[in-house]
């Protein structure tokens, strides 16, 4: 049952998905009802998921990989949802659609479902660690996700080729102050969640994982308030650091016998 | 009861015409309201803008509608019958598929111009508020309104800009966002840049700073455009400060270049400068745009870009037409059954005025 509120979800992250591809090919994107109700449907669907997970577990549905990556992708549109409109950035939304999409296509087809495969005992701090610092991530992601969107406009600019396929994207400046935030929002979550995750006992390839990634945007915020790189530079850091954090997570779960899934 | 329009435009005749029958914005609701109580005419709503002026009527009895409008149209300017006979006329589904086409922005000097939509909801308004339109130009302007609506909805039509000023200003929004924070400098007070800087101030530019080798002209420019003047020889010392150069001297040689420019960059801590060179020859060396935060556009880009949206536009000219017949069908068909039968303009209800969207 909770599997099919996941697939409808899926379902709807490629409808909008689909709608803007074809909007913005047809050269005449606009903010619409349905993009965002596809992208509202799709999170409701989400959240149904996660409840009725978190409710048979009795716990946070954090316990296999494929779960971590769900909640990963409801984190991204839960982010979506509260910064994109106040950057007037309706099209984020739609760059959103297929990230989460491919979160979750990935998640049903490649990865095993094992309700409960961590078995540790439930534990308040060590719940709080892991769904605070997988949203902290989603922020990351939409970070990503702004930074590419910054430097396709920032390319277009600089070639001076308005009339593609992305003639429509935010301005860079809009999409500058939403990677700060994004970073920022995500830094900060981060740190609350490493800070109960020293509360329980972990393992040190986890903490260690935890302290480089909170390094890496640490470092990516301190030289973007410092001014000592530009805007392009930090948009690309965003999706470097997603990149490398998102592959290492995979990788984490090979290398850490105590947290393996 | 018919529709008719009636009416002269820059497709028909020149500015000195069309200035002679123009009527101000504040006159158009009372001349629309003196309209309507002449013989033949049971509703009117007069458009006048810089580009045309027409009258639009629903009467029951055509011929004297249209002579009645000639009356009117001459005595209002003083012009004998001659000049009169400069004035076209339609009726029925042509006077609907005109109105269509002007809100449109099919029938305007700059193809897919959005402004003639407003200054026509403005005239509809004012007639409505003087009490002469009724059921028959209600239904036409308000599907007018619909039309243009769907229109620019679902066509590129009004898709990107098509004149240098307006293309600027477009750019200077994908990199700024609102220009409420942004400050502007002209190097060389001349029409273009002029025209540019305009442009920029209309959509919320916060300051301008002229510069010019003739300091009379930048201050007489600076004041025009509520900003201030500088020496030709200072400009380059407030450049830390701006944000959007618009650059259109005489000089003969680039005067803003990249060794010049750099170290600028370093010294705005990563803040964007948009660089727009009007100048032939070129004001500003093409290098400039590797500088990281610097946007470089000169007039020959922008003319590209402008002339790229204007070739948009006209794809879809085909598109527009066919969905503006369709809606002159059903007006037509809806005008039909009016008529067939025979319901009494009196007996219909005042539409409320519509709404500016």
């Amino acid at each position: 049952m909770d599997r099919a509120l996941l697939v409808a979800s899926t379902f709807c992250f490629l409808l909008g998905f689909a709608y803007t591809m074809i909007a913005l090919g047809a050269g005449n994107y606009r903010h619409s009802r349905f993009n965002f109700g596809a992208v509202a449907l799709g999170f409701a669907l989400q959240t149904g998921f996660l409840f009725s997970r978190g409710h048979a577990l009795g716990r946070c549905p954090l316990t296999n990989l494929f779960e971590v990556f769900i909640f990963l992708s409801w984190s991204v549109v839960l982010l979506y949802f509260l910064v994109g409109p106040a950057y007037r950035l309706s099209l984020l939304g739609a760059f959103t659609s297929p990230l989460v999409f491919v979160f979750q296509i990935f998640a049903l087809l490649a990865l095993r479902d094992v309700p409960g495969a961590f078995r540790a005992e439930p534990n308040r701090w060590l719940e709080l660690h892991a769904a605070i610092s997988i949203v902290a991530y989603g922020a990351f992601a939409l970070a990503g996700v702004a930074g590419a969107m910054f430097l396709v406009q920032e390319r277009q600019l600089k070639t001076h080729r308005l009339h593609s396929f992305f003639f429509d994207l935010p301005p860079i400046h809009d999409l500058g102050i939403a990677i700060n935030r994004l970073l920022l929002i995500g830094f900060a979550l981060l740190t609350v969640g490493l800070l109960a995750g020293f509360a329980v006992r972990l393992d040190w390839v986890k903490v260690s994982w935890g302290v480089g990634v909170w390094l890496i945007y640490g470092a990516i915020l301190q030289a973007e308030n410092w001014k000592r790189v530009s805007p392009r530079r930090v948009a690309q850091l965003a999706v470097a650091a997603f990149a490398v954090t998102l592959s290492t997570l995979w990788g984490l779960n090979f290398m850490s016998s105590p947290a393996r899934f | 009861m018919d529709v008719l329009c009636f009416g002269l435009s820059h497709q028909t005749a020149g500015v000195a015409l069309r200035e002679r029958f123009a009527i101000a914005e504040h006159e158009l609701g009372e001349a629309a309201r003196r309209l309507g109580t002449m013989e033949g005419v049971a509703e009117a709503v007069i458009v006048s803008t810089c580009n045309r002026v027409e009258f639009y009527a629903a009467s029951k009895e055509p011929s004297l509608a249209f002579s009645a409008l000639r009356q009117f149209v001459s005595e209002r300017s003083a012009s004998d019958m001659a000049e009169v006979a400069a004035f076209y006329q339609s009726s029925t589904g042509s006077c609907a598929r005109h109105l269509f086409r002007v809100v449109c922005g099919l029938e305007s000097m700059v193809l897919g111009e959005t402004e003639i939509l407003g200054q026509v909801k403005k005239a509809y308004s004012a007639a409505t508020s003087h009490g002469s339109t009724a059921r028959h130009l209600n239904k036409l302007f308000q599907r007018a309104f619909r039309v243009a609506k769907e229109v620019r909805t679902h066509t590129n039509i009004t898709r990107g800009s098509v004149s240098v000023g307006s293309v600027a200003v477009d750019l200077a929004e994908k990199i700024f966002g609102q220009l409420g924070s942004c400050k502007v400098m002209i190097l060389g007070a001349g029409e273009t840049s002029e025209q540019t800087a305009r442009a920029l101030l209309s959509r919320g530019a916060k300051s301008i700073i002229v510069s010019n080798r003739n300091y009379e002209r930048a201050a007489v420019l600076a004041a025009e455009l509520g900003g201030a003047a500088i020496h030709f020889d200072h400009w380059d010392k407030q450049f830390d400060d701006i944000d959007i150069l618009v650059s259109s001297t005489a000089a003969p040689h680039a005067i803003v270049t990249r060794e010049k420019l750099a170290p600028v960059m370093q010294a705005r801590r990563n803040r964007p400068l948009f660089v727009i060179d009007l100048a032939v020859p070129r004001d500003v060396e093409s290098a400039i745009n590797e500088l990281e935060g610097v946007y470089l556009y000169d007039i020959d880009s922008l003319r590209t870009l402008s002339e790229r949206s204007l070739a948009l536009r006209r794809q879809d000219i085909e598109l527009c037409e066919s969905m503006i017949e369709r809606h002159v069908e059903e007006f037509s068909d809806w005008l039909a059954g009016k008529r067939s039968r025979g319901v009494s303009v009196d007996a219909m209800p005042l539409a409320a005025p519509v709404s500016e969207s």
